[in-house]
């Protein structure tokens, strides 16, 4: 019998019954909880006079509709009061059913994906859920983490159960080294790139390869973030060295004996050598570029020293047709150079690269230099509060400063534009969210998805430029 | 939940692909702490030519004329018939909200991103994958015929035209009898709530640090 990929393990160890429909109860030991997902299935639970399954598998934290200005005012300073509300209506919810929440004047509030790994509430071998597909980020710690509806919250809070069917394996490996100046953004947006936004669909996928393995954890949770920008609701990545030395010493993470029987375990979660996946992709990391997307779909990227396609070229007529309505939507000339997109706004944040070693690569970028005039805005948004203070503490506040970029509290801010961060009508934007769907960060904005590295390069230019020339 | 048997309606073509859920239900909509209400800003970016803000009276607002949903033949439309990795991006159940309080109660796709698919059935809509040269042949006919209707069983599970063809469909055993029933996935999942805890117990064992930290 083949061995067992991770996936196949991680599922095998939450398997709580199997159905003969085919579905399965899978045990979750992490929900984490935001404001935008929620309220709804505290509602249900509520309707039904049903409690929560096991309070202390629960976190909570707002992130969607948090102002990145002005946080002294607590909740009273969120202007919109529908947003208000909700952000209220979270922190009633946790309050009513005894659920641990990072409120919004709490230091270690910040965006879901970004404080469950910084807590240590993200460790290996769990399953963990939460109402946002982004949730894929944290099977960078070998975890099975599944993006789920709000229904799906309400089932989890009251059973602490999930109605799975079991997924196909797929793995994507990079081989070899990644270039300088090419980081997990750029890495994941060629992989989507080249498999497409259906490629994962019905898919678990785990990302592996040398090119992976050199990657810190901070570089995985970009890379598994956006798996689901690839179809797939899961993204893995081995647990290894790497995986262990973050966990440890966080303040969920266990201790003492717990602590060793707990790396006993995680040292297993890896695939069998003899595991056999329903499909296989390999990229050759040294060809892979620094990426920007033309598009209104993740799967429509290019290499920053490449240009935006021609439809006329593209024999498909649907896919054609896809790309005439992007270039239309966004404004670009077919064959255009895509060093020749003028840029109005610049975002550095969200769940794909708002951690230290993000703020600190597009720090090192911008260091010395000054933003282009010709820009109205460059924001950098950290994901947490930890992270904002811990770039302080180095100096990277000022470093961003300096060269003309502002410096935010945290939160998803201008990634989905629920807060007051937006883009107006028209405007380009570099950013180092993952969606770049019309519409996305404002009515009738243009985003182009790109690493923290490239978006800081961006800033300096005003245009698209090749990090690869900055960096000596 | 509402249960699903049998739908007859009125088919709206939508010819684009991955229509993502920011297209279904822009974010702005999505402060609301309800799960009703979404339906007139369903797709509100194409369907309206002004820029949708939540509370607001839609009816006042200009209509994209072009937009499938603003002609006057589908009026009523029931039936969404749709293009490849239908409701990919984020995983907001407020998409099939704001389809449901639209009107829709089925919709057809070549494929469809796996969130979006689970969340449909969890509100009584009934999402279902046809090969792609069959839902070409649907656009086809509903375009060609005002008033085009389909008939849907999930019984039998078939797509009737109205010249008598039928095509069949898969959906998988669990989510057909909780729709077909209406069950209530909690109530279903608490019938083995012992079987949960003995689970519960034993990994209390084997893994004690997924417990009580950071408490
Ligand atoms: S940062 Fe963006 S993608 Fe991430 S959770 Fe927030 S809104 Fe979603």
């Amino acid at each position: 019998m083949a061995g067992k990929t991770l996936y196949d393990k991680l599922w095998d160890d939450h398997l709580v019954k199997q159905r003969d429909d085919g579905s399965a109860l899978i045990y979750i030991d992490r929900q984490l909880l935001h404001e935008v997902t929620s309220p709804q299935a505290f509602e249900g639970l509520r309707l039904a006079n049903r409690k929560p399954w096991r309070i202390d598998a629960n976190l909570a934290t707002p992130d969607h509709n948090v102002p990145t200005t002005d946080r002294a005012k607590g909740v009273e300073g969120i202007v919109d009061p529908v947003s208000r509300i909700q952000v209220e209506t979270l922190g009633k919810n946790c309050d009513e059913f005894g659920i641990l929440e990072f409120k919004i004047m709490d230091q270690r509030q910040g965006i879901v994906h970004v404080i469950g790994p910084e807590q240590g509430a993200t460790l290996p071998g769990m399953t963990i859920v939460c109402g946002d597909s982004h949730t894929s980020t944290h099977g960078a710690f070998g975890c099975l983490a599944h993006g789920i509806g709000t229904s799906e919250v309400e089932h989890v809070l009251a059973t602490q159960c999930l109605v799975q069917q079991k997924m196909k394996n797929m793995l994507v490996t990079v081989n070899g080294q990644l270039g300088k100046g090419v980081t997990g953004k750029d890495v994941v947006l060629a992989i989507i790139g080249k498999i497409g936004t259906a490629g994962g669909t019905g898919h678990a996928i785990e990302f592996g390869g040398e090119a992976i393995q050199n990657l810190s954890m901070e570089g995985r949770m970009t890379i598994c973030n956006m798996a689901i920008e690839a179809g797939a609701r899961v993204g893995m990545v081995a647990v290894d060295g790497t995986t262990i030395d973050y966990v440890k010493g966080r303040p969920f993470s266990p201790t003492g004996d717990a602590w060793d029987a707990a790396v006993k375990y995680w040292r297993t979660l890896h695939s069998d050598l003899d595991a056999e996946f329903d499909k296989v992709v390999e990229l050759d990391g040294a060809e892979i570029m620094p990426q920007v997307s033309w598009g209104t779909s993740p799967e429509m990227v290019a290499d920053v020293t490449g240009n935006v396609p021609d439809p006329a070229k593209e024999e498909d007529p649907i896919k054609r047709e896809g790309i005439e309505r992007a270039l239309k939507y966004m404004g670009l000339q077919a064959n255009q150079a895509i060093t020749d997109i003028m840029l109005d706004r610049v975002f550095i944040g969200s769940c794909t690269n708002s951690r230290i070693e993000d703020l600190r690569e597009a720090a090192s970028v911008v260091q010395g230099r000054k933003v282009a005039k010709s820009l109205k805005q460059a924001m950098v948004v950290p994901g947490s509060g930890l992270v904002k203070s811990q770039a302080e503490a180095e100096g990277l506040d000022q470093i961003f400063i300096e060269a003309g970029l502002e410096w935010r509290d945290p939160g998803c801010s201008m990634c989905l534009a629920m807060n007051a961060d937006k883009l107006g009508q028209g405007e380009h934007c570099a950013s180092t969210s993952n969606r770049n769907f019309e519409g996305r960060q404002g009515f009738g904005g243009r985003t182009h998805l790109v690493s923290p590295a490239m978006a800081a390069a961006a800033a300096i230019a005003g245009h698209f430029v090749d990090v690869r020339e900055l960096l000596n | 939940m509402r249960a699903f048997t049998q739908h007859q309606g009125i088919v709206a073509p939508m010819d684009r692909s991955n229509v993502d859920t920011d297209m279904i239900i822009p974010k702005q909509f999505l402060k609301s702490i309800k799960r009703t209400g979404f339906g007139p800003n369903l797709f509100d970016e194409l369907r309206y030519l002004d820029e949708g803000k939540p509370d607001q009276d839609s009816s006042q607002r200009p209509l994209n004329p072009d937009f499938v949903l603003n002609q006057p033949r589908y009026k009523g439309a029931s039936v969404l018939l749709a293009r490849s990795n239908f409701g990919c991006g984020s995983s907001r159940e407020h998409a099939p909200w704001a389809l449901d309080d639209y009107g829709f109660r089925v919709i057809i796709a070549p494929s469809f991103a796996d969130i979006f698919y689970n969340n449909c059935f969890k509100n009584g809509l009934l999402p279902i994958v046809l090969e792609e040269k069959i839902v070409d042949k649907l656009f086809q006919e509903a375009e060609a015929s005002e008033g085009y209707k389909l008939t849907v069983d999930l019984e039998a599970k078939t797509v009737a035209t109205p010249s008598g063809e039928s095509f069949g469909f898969d959906v998988d055993d669990f989510r057909r009898h909780c729709l077909l029933h209406g069950l209530d996935d909690i109530g279903v999942t608490l019938e083995d709530a012992e079987l949960i805890k003995s689970y519960e117990d034993q990994r209390r064992q084997t893994a004690p640090w997924l417990f009580g930290a950071g408490r």
